[in-house]
């Protein structure tokens, strides 16, 4: 019995009138955890009650603590007939786990109804006493921490980054389940959003064990994601980054009211760095040490650690701790034998190979000096029909108390080959493949999706190929290091290659820089450099000195799915490139369909490569970031739509234009609309680079010494489809020995295509949009920021559709969407629309629903203009050096240090000034002391960082899961209104749960879902949203003691400490 | 192609004043998006007719959502479903309380009930104001009447205590309902001339001499019913007209006093005693309720119009106004001085307001 819950229902407000004859409500609350249900007592007509409740106490398993959420139910009562529900709050008690975390939940809260909505709001206080934990059996893992952010969190330091983790679980949906037929559509939405909190709890918990095993102590850039297979189940499924972090001066950060055995948990994250203080225990082999969370358990490892294993192995069996716990990694390699990996376990070698089997990294964004080189863009799909998911049995069968405890899938069907968890093992496989062949031992900014229509699944996942610096990966300590080490490498090492260690280091001349990386590659062009061997290189590339060091050699264009490196030198300002296509497919059914899917898959993403590649070109620039490429299927069309963020990187060459050539050479009217075309296109080109301010040094040819004369576009997109089997087809996206500058216009599809081109319009004068974290070129953003969802759905009226009238169609879609987020947002000018993030779903025959969440950032623009005129050659200097210095607090100031001015103390000062404006904006911190707002303002954005604030204290993980339904579409505003008010409602939950726990901004913030059914014939529509991101705290930063001398501003930080706890 | 679903929700609630504005005059949507062509939109910022369209349409959902907490503003500074900044919220309740000078000329004094709302599409076509918007503008005078009517202390403080007005707008809306609770008439033809400043004026005037919460603070509808007994009261200065003595001697110290300083002295000395007289029987009158409503007409037929008509100017009104009042105090005879200043200042203060073309 390892904690005890309290909860206390203070009062209510704004409660709706549920009596008609007395325009009012008796209202009391039902709080249930688990299977223990309190009540409070009825406060009799009132619609603003006040029942000041007892301490309601829970005494659970931490393991329940994880993964079960609070229910408070608000209801009516009625004498005589039965009570009516009002409403529900759900609160996830996970972020009070941690001890870093929140202490308190406290605060108002919407009490939510799936089919009214808001209906008033409840106040209440939850506390959990956490006891230490003796049972060396445990299967919770609290005190893991949980990161929505893509890089390393602000106000911590990576010890150690130790690498991929991920887990699903599997369940019957109780939507369509047999019992849905006679119980009430509110009942069935209650039942599924409860299921799943409960599974992502589950899952939550099953990946914090897993971190705990890797010696980590928090999962950063976690991304939880739903796949609603329909008839065939539900499927929540994880991945992440597992790291050993450590807070940046931390004692100095702790609040001083913890409770005792909260204080006890910190020591250990301490020591982290230092593990041996703990594992100095006789005769206990080095493998099997485990970081620690609190001294007892640690000690509880130690003296079974021969047992700790197989004390594992019973719950595996019995399904709770599945067999996926390892077994997505090591699944690949023993698949045929999952039954006896068990016993493998055992053995150290096999332990740490599964362990790094996919070194993968969720992150986009990382330390200074991780990222050595980058590849390219690696990325597999996989076409699967959906099976019913066999016996969604309950466990309680199994003799667990908890009799609604979920199921792991796999571990029920371990005797079925085709599961979930192989599926995906199957594709990292071949991501991994992909990567080295690119010479890389690493994937970055990896991550995972699915589209689903009917039976029929795309998988799909994509990284960037890249070599890290080990340094990060292992431990700082030297006797750590040496066991790291050990751990480490043999996981690269077994990527199966007999070159062994020079796979590890693929650039043989670079060994030396094993240890003094940034002395052989400047950083700001060293992750350019190829990372594959020239001579024998994985596909027809053109590669020429780095114009940045002349040393190394770089590809012509470079793609990538992470942020732009902090250090990378870029010249001009990014801008948001996207891809779009259809392709019209017939409408089939089970492998046919699949089949079908499969064949186009590639010439999808040709097309989409190409585009991207012309588009690039058309603006004048060398590289992608933040690439994602999503593919959606519908019943008879497939979408593509790929969004990524242009830059033009110093080290690259510079693009050159496109050619248009026309089929007949000898037509005089033809050949002048061709020139008429190729005079548009290098207009677009020039106005393009003056746009974003492009304006490369002029540099010698013979100093750059290209091998090849002839320009050829090359391809560094490797991928494949298999439909499920294991078939891997590899795809040479090159134009092969064609000159592929040159578009030929021999039909009218390659009319429409340069038409395409050039159709997108540029945004609006002060205007800028990427969909990475920042915006090469702008480092002077203000606090004026505008975190924003836009929904449209399109209907097709042809009946007739072809592929280009259906491009066309989607092409418009989207950009008149962004037109009108231009016009919307037009009071911010001069701002960077950041982070857009597109999503394309097709939810019926004809119909397209595109789904962008983005924020906009207002900068100082004079302030812009003054930085982005600093010569090259000094930033170049400056970059190296900066670099040092960021090394502890890598884009504190959101600033790219490469564009950024020198830092001297007066550009320093007046950064954190920002501008008068953004005092003004910044209320986090003024409104309690506003009169007459009582209603604390919770800040939302998709980035990591505040723009003008520094993050303080990150109190936890938000995952929300919401279903909104209504019978009464017409009367709620038809299909806008009802959504409106729905994303309007979600936002105001997540701001309230963030509020309640201390916070004032949710970073990282992301609707992962929004699947919008509709049956107007009924008067019918339903909802589902899903959004996730880190509840924190921060700080204004003209508010805090910024000194420019960087060693300094550690100083400065126990200032921001007091902040925080008054 | 055409768009099922279009919309767009800010984290924090986006609100454009000039839609706010355009849904607060009642245009539909396609009215707005037709008056916001014309300003001139698209040429500064390069959008298109659809784009503001979406635009419009999302700002009015935004607003129709917003108005259901709009009629309790305390409710709006409290909720949770949409962030917005203080100051927004402040001009979202302000704007929506505003009402148009048309329209409340049109409305004051009438009893707030169903039928006066029966009658709006009258007012609306004379007015040229929508007969939406001149719905929401009777429903706020409704609603404010219907919260504070009852309250006790300061009716201007009880409004914008409720309604989070502005110390301004809390005053038209206290003269609101008083002239409601009062059913004073303002709509004849004879008074088209006042504004319903001069009425709010008038208003606070009475409200701070007339009622009951000018002697006693701590009583219900203080502010809102005049005081019963001072008008019983008022009956007393009779003797001022009744007198003859009186009357004649009122007349000489008046007369004395303005000579040489008064533009218009022999009218006003041919006048004196029908304007005495006026101005004596209103008083004694107002105990009932019909002439309670018929206050300003009697002003204005019984005072402004003699006295426009023989081209006073407002100097010399109030010059005369002045010794008027000041004179009744050396009348021995007369022993109402407490009673007499209490009416006789408001009326003043009432008359000058007024006294204008």
């Amino acid at each position: 019995m390892p904690g005890k819950l309290k909860v206390k229902i203070v009062a209510g407000r704004h409660l709706p009138v549920m009596d008609r004859a007395s325009d009012l409500t008796d209202a009391f609350v039902e709080v249930k955890f688990g299977n223990t249900t309190f009540k409070t007592d009825v406060y009799p007509k009132s619609l603003n009650p006040q029942w000041n409740s007892e301490w309601f106490k829970f005494e659970v398993d931490d393991e329940d603590l994880q993964d079960e959420p609070l229910q408070i139910t608000v209801l009516d009562h009625d004498t005589y007939s039965a009570n009516d529900a009002i409403g529900k709050v759900y609160i996830d008690i996970d972020p009070l786990l941690y001890s870093e975390a929140a202490t308190v939940i406290s605060g108002w809260f919407p009490i939510y109804d799936t089919i009214h909505g808001i209906r008033g709001e409840i106040n209440v206080v939850v506390k959990v006493d956490l006891f230490n934990d003796l049972n060396r059996f445990r299967q919770s893992s609290c005190g893991v921490k949980f990161f929505c952010t893509t890089s390393i969190p602000k106000c911590y330091r990576a010890v150690v980054i130790h690498g991929f983790v991920e887990e699903l679980v599997v369940n019957e949906d109780p939507e369509y389940q047999w019992i849905d037929r006679i119980r009430t559509p509110r009942a069935s939405n209650e039942a599924r959003q409860r299921l799943i909190s409960l599974m992502s709890g589950e899952l939550q918990r099953k990946i914090g064990l897993k971190v705990l095993e890797m010696r980590g102590n928090a999962v950063v850039g976690y991304l939880q994601c739903f796949d609603l297979e329909g008839e065939s189940g539900l499927v929540v499924r994880a991945i992440g980054t597992v790291c050993t972090l450590d807070k940046i001066s931390n004692t100095a950060f702790l609040p001083a009211c913890n409770s005792p055995s909260k204080e006890m948990k910190e020591i250990p994250f301490n020591e982290d760095p230092n593990p041996n203080t703990h594992s100095s225990g006789p005769s206990t082999p080095l493998k099997n040490q485990t970081y620690s969370f609190s001294p007892s358990k640690s000690y509880s490892r130690q003296s079974s650690s021969s047992d700790t294993d197989l004390s594992l192995t019973p719950k595996t069996g019995m399904g709770s701790g599945s067999a996926g716990k390892e077994g997505g990694p090591f699944k690949a390699l023993l698949r045929q034998q999952t039954q006896t990996a068990l016993e493998q376990r055992e053995g150290s070698p096999h332990r740490f190979c599964r362990r790094r089997e996919f070194p993968f990294f969720t992150l986009t964004a990382f330390p200074p000096g991780f990222l050595v080189h980058v590849g390219g863009v690696v990325s597999a799909r996989s076409v699967k029909l959906l099976d019913r998911i066999h016996n969604p049995a309950f466990v309680g069968i199994m003799g667990n108390t908890r009799s609604y405890k979920l199921l792991d899938w796999n571990s029920f069907n371990s005797d079925e080959p085709e599961t979930r968890d192989a599926w995906w093992a199957e594709i990292r496989q071949e991501i991994k493949s992909h990567a080295k062949a690119l010479g890389c031992h690493a994937v970055v900014g990896y991550s995972e999706s699915t589209s689903i229509c009917e039976e029929v699944c795309i998988l799909s996942a994509s990284g960037t190929a890249a070599v890290l610096n080990p340094r990060f990966l292992q431990d700082g300590t030297m006797e750590g290091c040496l066991e790291q080490r050990l751990s480490w490498q043999p996981g690269f090492f077994s990527i199966g290659s007999e070159k062994g260690e020079v796979d590890f280091f693929p650039q043989n001349q670079d060994s030396s820089s094993l240890l003094g990386l940034e002395e052989t590659s400047p950083p700001g062009c060293g992750f350019c450099h190829i990372p594959y061997d020239e001579l024998n290189m994985p596909f027809p590339a053109h590669l020429i000195y780095c114009y940045n060091c002349r040393k190394q050699k770089v590809p012509d264009v470079l793609f990538t799915t992470i942020d732009l490196p902090a250090e990378a030198m870029v010249i001009g300002k990014g801008c948001l490139i996207q891809a779009r296509l259809c392709r019209l497919k017939k409408k089939a059914q089970a492998e046919a369909n699949a089949t079908s899917i499969s064949n186009l898959l590639p010439f999808m993403e040709y097309e989409v490569h190409t585009q991207l590649m012309n588009k690039l070109k058309l603006k004048g620039m060398n590289a992608l970031f933040g690439l994602r490429i999503q593919i959606t299927v519908g019943e008879n069309m497939l979408m593509g739509l790929a969004s990524a963020t242009g830059v033009y990187l110093t080290a690259l060459p510079t693009p050159g234009g496109i050619q248009i050539a026309g089929k007949t050479p000898n037509d005089g009217a033809y050949e002048q609309h061709v020139s008429h075309m190729q005079k548009k296109i290098n207009d677009t080109i020039a106005k393009n680079k003056e746009l974003y301010e492009i304006n490369p040094p002029e540099i010698p040819e013979e100093i750059i010494g290209s091998p090849f004369p002839e320009p050829r576009q090359r391809s560094r997109l490797l991928r494949s489809q298999s439909e499920s089997s294991d078939e891997v087809m590899e795809l040479d996206l090159s134009h092969g020995k064609k000159d592929a500058f040159v578009l030929e216009i021999d039909d009218t599809d390659a009319m429409e295509d340069v038409h395409s081109l050039l159709t997108d319009v540029p945004p609006p004068p002060g205007f800028y949009s990427c969909n990475t974290e920042i915006m090469p070129g702008i480092n002077n953003w203000t606090s004026d920021i505008q975190m924003f969802t836009s929904v449209r759905v399109s209907r097709l009226s042809n009946i007739n559709l072809t592929n280009q009238t259906l491009n066309k169609n989607f092409n418009d879609l989207c950009e008149n969407l962004l037109k009108s987020l231009y016009f919307k947002l037009r009071s911010m000018i001069p701002c960077c629309l950041c982070h857009v993030n597109f999503t394309v779903a097709l939810p019926e025959d004809e119909v397209i629903q595109v789904t962008v969440t983005a924020v906009a950032i207002t900068f100082d623009k004079h302030q812009a203009l003054q930085t982005s005129r600093v010569p090259v050659e000094k930033t170049l200097q400056r970059a190296s050096t900066d670099n040092e210095e960021q090394l502890q607090f890598p884009l504190e100031l959101c600033s790219d240090p490469l564009v950024s001015q020198p830092f001297s103390p007066a550009k320093a000062a007046s950064l954190d000034k920002a501008s008068p404006l953004a005092e003004g904006h910044l209320r986090h911190r003024s409104v309690p002391s506003c009169t007459n707002s009582t209603v604390s303002v919770v800040k939302m954005t998709p980035l990591s960082f505040i723009p003008g604030a520094k993050i303080t204290k990150y109190l936890g993980i938000i995952n929300m899961f919401f279903i909104r339904e209504t019978t009464s579409l017409r009367e709620e505003g038809g299909v806008s209104g009802f959504l409106h008010a729905f994303i309007a409602e979600v936002f105001a939950m997540v701001r309230a749960h963030v509020a309640a726990l201390g916070g004032n901004a949710v970073v990282s913030y992301i609707m992962k879902q929004c699947v919008f059914m509709e049956n107007p014939n009924k008067n019918q529509a339903q909802c589902l949203i899903n959004v996730s991101g880190d509840a924190v705290i921060v700080v204004r930063e003209s508010e805090l003691e910024m000194v420019p001398v960087q060693p300094s501003t550690a100083v400065s930080q126990p200032a921001s400490a007091g902040d925080v706890t008054t | 192609m055409t768009n099922d679903l279009d919309i767009f929700v800010g984290n924090t609630t986006l609100i454009d004043e000039e839609v706010y504005q355009l849904w607060l005059d009642g245009y539909s949507v396609s009215d707005a998006v037709s008056l916001r062509l014309r300003s001139g939109i698209l040429e500064q910022t390069g959008a298109t007719v659809d784009v503001l369209q979406s635009d419009t349409m999302d700002h009015y959902r935004t607003f129709h959502m917003l108005e259901r907490l709009l009629h309790t503003p305390s409710k709006l500074i409290h909720q949770l479903h949409f962030q917005i900044p203080p100051s927004r919220q402040a001009m979202l309740i302000e704007r929506y309380y505003a009402f148009d000078e048309a329209f409340v000329r049109e409305v004051l004094g009438k009893k707030l009930s169903k039928g006066t709302k029966k009658d709006l599409d009258d007012v609306s076509s004379k007015t040229g104001i929508t007969l939406k918007s001149c719905r929401r503008q009777f429903d706020n005078f409704k609603r404010v009447f219907k919260v504070v009517e009852e309250m006790r202390g300061s009716l201007v403080e009880n409004i914008q205590q409720h309604f989070l007005l502005s110390d301004r707008l809390a005053r038209d809306y206290a003269a609101i309902v008083f002239f409601a609770n009062s059913r004073f008439e303002t709509g004849k033809k004879k008074l088209q001339f006042l504004t319903f400043e001069d009425f709010a004026y008038c208003a606070e005037q009475m409200i701070q001499n007339w009622t009951l919460g000018a002697v006693d603070s701590n009583v219900d509808d203080m502010d809102v019913d005049l005081d019963k007994e001072f008008l019983q009261e008022l009956k007393e200065l009779k003797v001022l007209i009744a007198d003859k003595d009186l009357l004649d001697l009122h007349k000489s110290l008046v007369c004395t006093s303005l000579r040489g300083k008064i533009s218009v002295y022999n009218e006003m000395e041919a006048n004196f005693k029908n304007l005495s007289r006026a101005l004596v029987n209103m008083a004694s009158k107002l105990i009932h309720t019909k002439d309670v409503r018929d206050f300003f007409i009697d002003l204005v037929e019984k005072f402004i119009e003699p006295c426009k008509s023989d081209k006073w100017t407002l100097n010399d009104v109030r010059l005369f106004l002045t010794q008027y009042t000041t004179s009744a105090h050396t009348l021995d005879a007369f022993r109402h001085q407490a009673l007499w200043d209490r009416y006789m200042s408001t009326i003043k203060s009432c008359l000058l307001k007024m006294y204008h073309d």
